[in-house]
């Protein structure tokens, strides 16, 4: 398995300080890496550190040469301009597919083929003329993902993706990023609040807290002391 | 009665001025009210409100000064709506309002409140010379250009920033643009509609298509197509009751929005009927 994000000693932050200190992790091929900590505690800042956004302050941040061409999938936070925006699924999946794209002014055949594969996969196809703003949560989460698919095959960020989801929607989210990842062999890094089902989805847990707390595999996190600490009293009762 | 406006030369340079702007208008206004900036519209008519007055005042080019001094605010205004420091809304009125009491001050302070600074408030049909009509058309072709080849862009970014940011678009430069061609739009508007009403022409085409229409692309369409339309109603119900021409452009553009409201309703009912 070849790697596709090396961090060694890395430090992100702004003009004035540091929001990740001294980071070492690495993202590898059809990895499951799931992100927890406190608000405020870096997370945000380094979801655009590994995009490329922010340029680390300090330390190494390798990018495998597969993944430079190919790009990373993203998948943001929802803004509250997104929920009433007049776009139909197929236009908001394609627009993955702009980087891609290069100089051309307009989308070829392959790369409309493309969008109608991540529907596909998603299963949302018959959904690809209905209007955005009309879908329900989840079925907008599973347009984005695919628009994600669109932009890379190799690698999804995904933040905060449960956010604001019903209790349904976010155990089916969770079944379709498994499969991609065990099927597809996608890797998944995923910023998540949702900390009781990232650690059951995730093989591997980095515990942030400006510095890591914790970076090593789901199993282990549920033994130590921030790992119970962040589980509750759910891990206590066990 | 649509021969004879046409008879007349300063009419004829209105329409045509008029429905290129209102296209621009309506097109840049697809995004700008997507994004939550419909109020930098509004703010930067008063912006060249009260740079126009100060031309006139001081005897300057009125446009040779406004379109930088707009097109400087339109930064400003864009920096501090995106830097989230300050409240934008909040800001964007304090800048209204003082651009304005400059304006209206300058004025009054050299030649009294003449016609010169009623005609920029409300607008009037007089004010495109030759050289506006030229200046439109050079602005339209610049927002074409930008629509029909950089059309996947501008509906990236508008969609979602942060993604449009991750896959590598230059989002910055995409909002600089579309600022620089509001600020132009609304400079050369605002003397034939007026300062109080031009940024209606950027607002209402969009909020009107959205009501109907349920893709990015045909509310974009469908915002030209109304902004056109509405204009030339506007002119001739203009020329036919001696209105004046801004506020007649307006009442079209609100008598659409209601159209199109009552037809989005009726479709609702319809389907609901169907389903039953």
């Amino acid at each position: 398995m070849s790697t596709l994000i090396t961090c060694s000693h890395v430090d992100f932050g702004y003009e004035d300080h540091d929001a990740v200190t001294d980071l070492t992790m690495e993202v590898e091929e059809g990895d499951y890496l799931c992100v927890v900590g406190a608000n405020g505690a870096g997370k945000s800042t380094l979801v655009k550190g590994l995009l490329g956004l922010l340029r680390p302050t300090g330390g190494s941040l390798e990018v495998a040469d597969d993944l430079k061409r190919t790009g990373i999938g993203y998948l943001p936070q929802q803004t509250a301009a997104q929920k009433d925006f007049p776009a139909s699924v197929r236009e908001v999946v394609l627009s993955g597919a702009l980087s891609r794209r290069g100089r051309r002014f307009f989308y070829s055949r392959e790369e409309k083929a493309m969008a109608d594969s991540a529907m596909e996969r998603l299963g949302i196809r018959q959904l690809a003329g209905r209007c955005y703003r009309e879908l329900s949560g989840g079925q907008q989460q599973r347009a984005l993902i695919a628009r994600a698919l669109c932009a890379a095959g190799k690698l999804l960020i995904l933040d905060e993706p449960v956010t604001g989801l019903d209790p349904q929607a976010i155990q089916d989210f969770y079944g379709f990023i498994r499969r991609l990842n065990r099927e597809e062999k996608v890797a998944i890094v995923m910023v998540s609040h949702d900390v009781a089902n990232a650690v059951g989805q995730a093989r591997k847990i980095l515990h942030l807290q400006q510095k890591t707390l914790f970076y090593g595999s789901a199993r282990d996190y549920k033994e130590t002391r921030q790992g119970r600490e962040f589980l509750g009293g759910e891990e206590a009762d066990k | 009665m649509i021969a004879e406006m046409l008879s007349y030369p300063f009419l004829v340079r209105a329409l045509i001025g008029g429905i290129l702007i209102s296209l621009c208008a309506a097109l840049l206004g697809v995004s700008l009210v997507l994004k939550r900036y419909s109020m930098i519209g509004d703010g930067l008519s008063h912006v060249s409100f009260g740079a126009l007055s100060i031309a006139v005042a001081a005897g300057w080019a009125p446009l040779g000064v406004s379109i930088p001094v707009v097109v400087f605010a339109a930064f400003f205004l864009l920096r501090i709506t995106e830097s989230g420091k300050m409240k934008s809304d909040a800001a964007i009125a304090m800048i209204s309002a003082s651009s304005l009491a400059a304006g209206i001050v300058a004025t009054s302070l050299t030649t009294g409140m003449t016609t010169d600074v009623s005609s920029y408030m409300f607008g009037s049909i007089l004010a495109m010379s030759p050289g506006d009509v030229r200046l439109c058309a050079g602005l339209s072709a610049a927002v074409l250009i930008l629509f029909v080849f950089c059309y996947d862009r501008i509906f990236a970014v508008t969609f979602d920033e942060s993604f449009a940011k991750a896959t590598g678009v230059n989002v910055r430069a995409y909002n600089v643009v579309i600022a620089v061609l509001t600020a132009v739009t609304i400079v050369l508007g605002m003397q034939m509609m007026g300062a109080m009403m031009i940024s209606s022409l950027i607002i209402f085409p969009a909020l009107t298509s959205m009501q109907v229409f349920k893709s990015f692309r045909a509310v974009v369409w469908s915002s030209g197509a109304v902004a056109v339309v509405c204009f030339c109603v506007g002119m001739a119900a203009s020329y036919r009751f001696s209105t004046p021409a801004g506020a007649s452009v307006v009442l079209a553009d609100l008598g659409a929005f209601l159209a199109f409201g009552a037809a989005a309703k009726i479709r609702l009912r319809l389907k609901g009927l169907w389903d039953q």
